[in-house]
């Protein structure tokens, strides 16, 4: 709905100052998952409200909205953030990888197919978050031990308590990929 | 005229302990008794989640990313004030401001207490609010931004009344009240009798008393006695209370994020005067519940009616502050126990003086822990609500048992130190259950108690102690269950039900009981479920999901064959009878001709064949029966161990490692089960340790309506946890499976708790066990004044 921007809003050139963005959309390039979005949103929007409204990304969850849960990991230049913390027009030229962004084609990614193997999965909200913490985990310690896997996890919030098999998964998903 | 029925034999016992075969009359269209589960082929077996895919890809559809077409965005306006009377509500700027499409004002709210109606009282012209969150109005507009904006532009003119938040306080006769009137008794296993009301105080109910608890406790020789105090827990689901209503000239859609698609659908259908058929209720990936989302609530209502009013679908979903202050939670509980015993352990008598609050809601119960799980004919239980000017409590995985078994558990331990026995020794004494004499040498052989050193013995200051306790839930089945089985004539094969798949995976297991049947594998089966287009199906609350579905699922793919083997028997020279589904053919019993499913299939002369089953009553019987539900026969058991450190410096209690086992019947998938226990556990140990809502008493605000400062159990503290789960055949239904997301969670708290006074030799009788608490517990910090 954002995209609807107010017609009645005066452009750029007619505000007091010229670099003062906002109240009214204003319009940005967004990289994500290899691909090149412009967009039109208001300044206040974060970075998973774009994904979520306005790009129909909705693998990317939101649950506390103020970087408290980890629902809504995604990304930025390949490290973990929490995209309700940051402002849509602060991401700039970054790459955005999301939940959407991780298999290549129909083939899961490895941690993604021994999250179902494990059933590291319950009702699946926190699910996409900790998938996305965890590979960036293994892609920056392919050998973690069981306490470095709880460190990566550690600002995540699963209500349903699938922390066990978060655990197995990724271990085993990383003693795969060695042999 | 009495149905056709059949004896046949079905296994009984626990599988690797004692199993044997008993001899059931069931009705001839009943599919026929499975083997145990090492001779079947999908049913007992991990099937990873068919869902699984969808969820680790971000294409799984929940209810907070179902987008329609010129969908509009509402947010509700709520109290500000803890007890207000609401003098005149202005929503005339509102609805003037850009991009508002709707707004609607709440007059009678649902999920709290109801006053008994007195006409012509001068309050009724007046609505009051009676608690900090409570709904007041609600307007869609095109954007959320719109919605939140417009929402300031309300203006309500309240006059502020006198309140209370404290338990204690709120007992006083000179406290403020909640409610002026009586209020109606409800409750979740149907009709009570009306109880007496006096201030905020109402009850106290002691309908579960039996015999003359005062006689036995005179005749104990020896009496022990406690008082627990519980706090309040909120659910915390991850996905909030959520929905798309989509009000049409043709009837209502709602795409919402429930535990039971077919009970809101008769709820909306009562509230508008609408016939069932014009109502559907969907939905697809559900994230989280834990009792909260069973019915509609005033959200639900709001975004209906601004749909009616719009003329366009809304969507409404709370934000992280309005669930933890108007979403449903635990009630508080104090608790008073006195348990009188003879020296070899019998109990002698038992009286348990309990009160809690629900805020503006009833139902701070301890359950049926205490009444059902040791043998002892004389005990009385007194429980009252104390209402408060807090946000309405509701069902909370295992209502009542958990801060029931919190407190009694404690009691049990201490008897059996005071009587020299060991814990374990006293419980094969008292307990009558099989199973949990099983579950108990399994545990204890598993955890190795024969570790346990004596209380408060462990040198040093990190202390170490093992504690074990017992759970006990019943067994509960939604006889108003129901689920299709197609066969297409391209061979597939779908199963249809309303029965929704909050993340517990009755997705997966249903595609096994079906495969199971027809001799196919559970990724072959398309399962349909979540949407009241299909048979009415259970709901996901109180354990009874599988117990209630899987049978009709079974029942119905049974018959959907037989009217397949009726159509093939020709073309295979037999007689349907003499016909059997495995290994995706369908064929002679000697297998000497058989087709594949398909070809069997291909021979339909219509595009499908159907069969609807309901869910039979059991076997042998049901214990009781309350409208659409019933309770089982035997109640489902659990045993947990727990062992922990504590930190006599920082008071900070670590739990290391938990071995639970549990029963739930026939295990349908394994993996799955271990999973909910996981989560009963992690749960439980979070209740005990760290979770406490914290309510201002100066002005009834949350101070923590967020999840940093609501301390949940996260991945650093999770301890290694064993489950293991014994395959317990009754021969009760046609999968004999039963549930386990609240069996596994009851015994948590409580194991934790004797850990704890196993390591420091003091035990602690107010939850959460904090640092704070155990601190002050060893006398290492002067105690808070009262607890809130
Ligand atoms: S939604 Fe971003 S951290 Fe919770
Ligand atoms: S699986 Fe439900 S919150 Fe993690």
């Amino acid at each position: 709905m954002l995209d609807k921007t107010p017609s009645d809003g005066p452009d750029a050139a007619q505000r007091p100052e010229a670099d003062t963005v906002g109240p009214y959309a204003v319009p940005i390039t967004l990289r994500v998952n290899g691909m090149t979005h412009t967009l039109s949103i208001t300044p206040e929007t974060t970075l998973a409200q774009a994904l979520r409204e306005q790009l129909d990304l909705t693998g990317t969850k939101i649950a506390c909205d103020r970087g408290a849960c980890s629902a809504c990991t995604v990304w930025l230049d390949g490290a973990p953030v929490c995209s309700c913390m940051v402002l849509a027009i602060d991401v700039g030229a970054r790459e955005v990888t999301t939940i959407e962004g991780l298999a290549a084609g129909e083939a899961l990614h490895p941690v993604q197919a021994a999250f179902i193997e494990h059933d590291a999965i319950q009702c699946g909200f926190c699910t996409p978050g900790l998938i996305m913490s965890c590979v960036a985990l293994l892609r920056r310690n392919p050998r973690p031990g069981e306490d470095e896997v709880r460190t990566a996890i550690s600002g995540h919030l699963c209500r349903c308590g699938t922390y066990p098999h978060v655990l197995s998964a990724v271990l085993a998903a990383a003693r795969a990929a060695e042999s | 005229m009495p149905e056709d029925v059949r004896t046949r034999s079905y296994p009984v016992g626990i599988a690797g302990v004692a199993l044997g075969e008993l001899e059931r009359s069931v009705p001839d269209d009943e599919a026929p008794p499975l083997p145990p589960n090492a001779r079947l082929n999908a049913i007992g077996r991990s099937t990873p989640r068919l869902n699984g895919p969808a969820k680790v890809t971000g294409r799984a559809t929940f209810t907070v990313d179902v987008k329609l077409p010129g969908m509009l965005h509402a947010r509700m306006l709520r109290s500000a004030h803890p007890h207000a009377r609401i003098l005149s509500i202005d929503t005339r700027a509102a609805e003037r401001q850009p991009g508002v499409r709707a707004v609607h004002v709440i007059e009678h709210p649902l999920g709290r207490a109801n006053e008994i109606p007195s006409p012509g009282e001068p309050d009724a012209a007046h609505r009051r609010v009676r608690y900090v969150g409570d709904p007041i109005a609600a307007l869609a507009a095109v954007t959320p931004q719109a919605a939140q904006a417009a929402l300031e532009r309300i203006v309500v003119d309240y006059q502020p009344l006198p309140f209370v938040i404290d338990l204690e306080d709120a007992r006083q006769s000179d406290a403020p009240r909640v409610f002026d009137r009586p209020v109606r008794t409800e409750f979740f296993l149907g009709p009570a009798p009306q109880l007496p009301q006096h201030g905020n105080v109402h009850g106290p109910d002691t309908s579960a008393s039996r015999g003359d608890a005062a006689a036995g406790l005179r005749a104990a020789e020896l009496v022990v006695e406690g008082e627990f105090r519980t706090q309040v827990q909120t659910h915390c689901c991850l996905e909030p209370h959520a929905l798309v209503a989509d009000w049409r000239r043709d009837g209502l859609t709602v795409y919402i994020s429930t535990q039971f698609t077919a009970g809101i659908r008769a709820e909306l259908a009562e509230a508008y005067g609408l016939p069932l058929n014009r109502v559907r209720v969907v939905v697809d990936a559900m994230g989280g519940g834990f009792g909260s989302k069973s019915r509609i609530g005033n959200y639900v209502l709001a975004a209906v009616e601004l749909s009616r009013k719009a003329g366009a679908p809304v969507r409404l979903a709370l934000d992280r502050r309005e669930e933890q202050i108007d979403s449903g939670n635990r009630p508080s509980t104090v608790q008073r126990i006195r348990l009188g015993a003879r020296r070899d352990g019998t109990l002698t008598g038992v009286a348990i003086e309990a009160y809690g609050s629900a805020g503006v809601a009833l139902g701070a119960s301890v359950g049926n822990f205490a009444q059902s799980i040791y043998e002892c004919a004389d005990f009385a239980l007194e429980q009252s609500d104390v209402f408060t000017h807090a946000g309405p409590g509701c069902a909370m995985r295992a209502p009542g048992n958990v801060p029931g078994a919190f407190a009694y558990e404690q009691v049990i331990d201490e008897l059996a130190e005071r009587l020299g026995l060991d814990p374990i020794t006293l419980r094969e004494r008292i307990d009558p259950s099989p199973l949990r004499r099983e579950q108990r040498r399994c545990g204890a052989e598993r955890f190795g108690w024969s570790r346990r050193q004596p209380p408060g013995s462990s040198p040093g200051t990190l202390k170490r102690g093992l504690g074990m306790a017992q759970s006990h839930w019943p067994a509960l089945i939604q006889i108003n269950s129901s689920c299709e089985v197609r066969i297409l004539r391209d061979g597939s094969v779908e199963v249809r039900s309303s029965v929704q798949d909050i993340g517990t995976g009755i997705t997966t297991v249903l595609a096994q009981v079906v495969a199971e049947e027809l001799g196919l594998t559970p990724q072959a089966i398309a399962v349909h479920i979540g949407d009241t287009d299909f048979p009415a199906g259970p709901p996901s609350y109180g354990s009874r999901t599988t117990a209630s579905i899987t049978p009709p699922a079974r029942n119905a793919a049974y018959r959907a064959l037989r009217l397949l083997m009726q159509v093939v028997a020709p073309s295979l020279g037999a007689t349907a009878e003499g016909l059997i589904a495995r290994g995706g053919r369908i064929g002679t019993a000697d297998g000497s001709r058989s087709i594949t499913f398909r070809e069997a299939a291909a021979q339909l002369r219509n595009d499908q064949i159907s069969a609807v089953a309901s869910r039979s009553d059991d076997y042998g019987g049901f214990g009781r029966r309350m409208g659409d539900a019933a309770i089982g026969r035997m109640g489902l058991g659990g045993v947990q161990f727990a062992e922990v450190t504590v930190d006599t410096e920082t008071g900070r209690v670590h739990v290391e490692r938990v071995v639970a086992v549990h029963d739930c019947g026939r295990p349908m998938n394994p993996r799955q089960i271990e999973s909910q226990v996981h989560g009963g556990i992690l749960q439980g140990i979070s209740y005990a340790l760290f979770e406490e809502r914290i309510l201002d008493r100066h002005t009834g605000q949350m101070l923590n309506p967020n999840l940093e400062q609501y301390k949940i159990l996260r991945a650093r503290e999770t301890p290694a946890i064993e489950v293991h789960v014994l395959e317990n055949y009754q021969g009760n239904s046609a999968t004999d499976a039963y549930g386990i997301a609240e069996p596994s969670i009851i015994a948590t708290a409580p194991a934790v708790a004797n850990a704890v006074y196993n390591a420091i030799g003091v035990r602690l009788r107010v939850l959460p066990m904090s640092p704070a608490a155990v601190l002050t517990a060893l006398g290492r910090v002067p105690s808070r004044s009262a607890p809130p």
